[in-house]
């Protein structure tokens, strides 16, 4: 590893930051058919700070989450760099004092709310499990708790609703109850994988308002991990953009959405429809896939996709540097060849809708 | 054109949806409603919402399959409690010892004796009533004992995994390469004087191993499911993430497969019977039995071996059409 971005290059921030990640790896397999899903991944998040990590599916965002709550399988894959939760190496917790911390200090909420729920368990008690296992409180207790929480995240006869099971509740319904547990021992911080993806539109904007609120109120730190930068644009202070495993580019929010600097970010941005756009205008779609990939060690991962590429992008790996260039402080980037203008500002041109 | 909130205008709101009033609307009226309500929030037991199970029961009722195997069952069930006070004759009185010569074995048919009699005179029908309390303790017993040991080493082998789930599944991989039938005989047969509790724990350990991997397979496949991981998440401890996030939900494959063990139970009970390895004392009656003592009369009378084998044939159907309508009805799969 020679590209990997030492510490010095990381901007310091305002506030001791509550969560620490540095150089967060994970490998599946072993030998020859190793493979880095997440490759020397740092980031910060600070006390009340929302942190998303956006990239499209397979670019390691949900293996971040699960290796920073410890909850990869114990066989198959390697996890090395830190987690500094508090000051404290997550990762190097034994198992009986990581199961202590998570539901306490960390917790997670995640995609699809009906098969995160227990279908043979009536939702009170999944509520009070909870608050049994933390709290130490008894079943009297922890179902009156279990009630005021669900009114809390905005489920209407909360006493009635604790008695009934998963599959009687809707889709909004599921997912604010999960909040509800996931919130339960008001963590300290708390990582939504892409909370809202299996929710039909009305409802993925009452559940991103509710985590908003809930969040400003407890000053608990989110990590918002979506592919969906409509998220981003209503939740997050800063953006960490991953591709292939690693960050590509790190920009706060409004600066990230103001001057997009790398290529991939400015695909994501241009691929989103637009009530702006004429009738019967086709999306911009960042063009092939994820399998399209090079390995990191020859060049730029992107470069097969990317519409500025350059010669050197497919013989040397860039680094992810700051970025001085683009808008706004502590930026980061990881590209040869960035943008110099904001693709949504004209037109996409011929290289960019290629197929 | 990024805000998601800008997109809500424009979606139709589902009107049965309770969701669809903002999260911020509802805070004020809320806090009142609350006051009264947390009074009875601690009782969580009491009056429960659908479960699962009700919403199976509620396709059953309607499926001709179930309830042919449902009549069936209840007929059986009835005949086999009120046995004593149904049977027109004691089971035990030779009534018609006295026609019972070298020439003629086996009384014939007549009023008051519809069936006839058997070798010692006695009634075959009330032999036939009486035999269904026996078949049904057998087989009840036999799957419950095979059900529990196979519900402790699932649990055991699915629950803790690792070096437990391969002692525990080669343990059943032995028993399961050893033909059933043949296993019941062996175990049977090691003891001295047989009796209908050898019969029972014969049988019940051959269904051990059935139902142990049956309930490790659906095991596993919850320990990767997402509530698992979720209940994870939020630090629950093993011993509670095996028995109330994943056991209850692999034991429904357990206990369809227990309708049709009961099948396989009795068929199983009236082998070993049939081969001599039941109780010997033929005082009481019991339909493998009552087979196996009418073979010497097959070429001539053959109703007396027809009619104790019809009966395992039909309670064995019932069982195994209800287990099947039970287990299509419980497929998480055919559910909505």
């Amino acid at each position: 590893m020679t590209d990997r971005p030492g510490t010095s290059t990381y901007p310091s921030g305002e506030g001791e930051p509550l969560l620490s990640v540095r150089d967060l790896t994970v490998t599946f397999g072993r030998g020859a058919k190793a493979f880095r899903a997440v490759d020397a991944v740092s980031f910060d998040v600070r006390p009340g700070q929302t942190v998303g990590l956006v990239g499209e599916s397979g670019c390691g965002k949900s293996v971040t989450s699960l290796a920073i709550m410890r909850l990869l399988p114990s066989r198959g894959n390697a996890v090395t760099g830190s987690v500094h939760f508090d000051g404290e190496d997550l990762l190097t917790l034994s198992d009986t004092q990581m199961r202590d911390r998570r539901g306490r200090d960390v917790a997670m909420i995640f995609q699809d709310p009906l098969s995160s729920l227990n279908p043979v368990v009536p939702l009170g008690v999944q509520v009070a499990e909870v608050l049994e296992r933390h709290r130490g409180m008894n079943r009297g207790d922890a179902g009156r708790r279990a009630a005021e929480l669900l009114d809390k995240v905005g489920i209407p006869d909360p006493t009635r609703r604790l008695k009934e099971y998963p599959h009687q509740l809707s889709g909004g319904m599921r997912q604010r109850a999960l909040i509800a547990m996931a919130l339960a021992c008001e963590p300290r911080l708390l990582i939504a994988d892409e909370p809202t993806t299996a929710l039909d539109v009305t409802i993925q904007a009452q559940i991103l308002a509710l985590l908003k609120e809930l969040v400003q109120e407890s000053g608990t730190s989110l990590i918002m991990i979506t592919h969906d930068l409509g998220v981003v644009a209503g939740l997050c202070d800063e953006v960490n953009v991953l591709y292939g495993g690693r960050i590509v580019e790190r920009a706060r929010r409004h600066d990230l959405f103001a001057r997009p600097r790398h290529p991939y970010t400015g695909g994501l941005l241009a691929s989103i429809p637009r009530l702006t756009e004429g009738k019967g205008r086709r999306l911009t779609p960042v063009p092939g896939s994820v399998a399209d990939n090079i390995p990191w060690e020859g060049g730029c991962a992107f470069a097969p996709r990317c519409s500025s590429e350059i010669e050197v992008c497919r013989e040397r790996t860039p680094e992810l540097v700051p970025d001085h260039e683009g808008l706004g402080p502590d930026r980061l980037l990881r590209c040869h060849n960035p943008l110099e203008s904001n693709p949504l500002d004209d037109a996409p041109s011929d290289e960019e809708v290629r197929a | 054109m990024t805000d998601p909130t800008a997109e809500t205008g424009t979606s139709p709101v589902s009107p049965e949806d309770p969701d669809h009033r903002s999260a911020f609307a509802r805070m004020g009226d809320r806090r009142k409603r609350r006051i009264d309500e947390l009074a009875e929030a601690g009782s969580l037991s009491d009056e429960r919402g659908v479960s699962l199970w009700q919403s199976a029961w509620r396709r059953l009722r309607r499926d001709p399959v179930f309830l042919i195997g449902a009549v069936i069952i209840l007929l059986f069930l009835i005949v086999a409690l009120i046995a004593p006070w149904l049977a027109p004759h004691d089971p035990r009185a030779r009534d018609l010892i006295g026609q019972v010569t070298p020439a003629t074995p086996i009384p014939d048919p007549q009023p008051g004796y519809p069936l006839g009699g058997d070798n010692a005179g006695r009634d075959l029908l009330s032999r036939l009533i009486v035999g269904a309390r026996q078949t049904l303790i057998v087989g009840v017993l036999a799957t419950l004992g095979g059900l529990f040991g196979g519900l402790v080493l699932g649990t055991l082998a699915g629950g803790i995994g690792g070096w437990v789930d391969n002692i525990v599944m080669r343990v059943v991989d032995v028993m399961l390469s050893i033909p059933s039938l043949l296993m019941a005989f062996s175990i049977a047969a090691i003891f001295a004087r047989p009796s209908q509790w050898t019969v029972i724990l014969a049988i019940a350990i051959v269904q051990v191993p059935v139902f142990a991997r049956l309930l490790r397979g659906s095991m596993i496949s919850q320990r990767h499911s997402d509530h698992v991981l979720a209940a994870r998440s939020l630090g629950v401890r093993a011993p509670a993430i095996v028995f109330r996030h994943m056991l209850p939900n692999s034991v429904g494959p357990v206990i369809v497969q227990g309708t049709l063990v009961l099948a396989v139970s009795i068929i199983d009970a009236a082998a070993l019977s049939f081969l001599g390895l039941g109780n010997p004392d033929d005082s009481v009656p019991e339909w493998g039995q009552m087979l196996g003592r009418a073979q010497v009369f097959f070429n001539t009378y053959p109703h007396v071996a027809v009619y104790p084998a019809l009966c395992i044939i039909v309670v064995a159907l019932g069982f195994t059409l209800m287990g099947e309508s039970l287990r299509e009805a419980l497929d998480p799969k055919s559910r909505r």
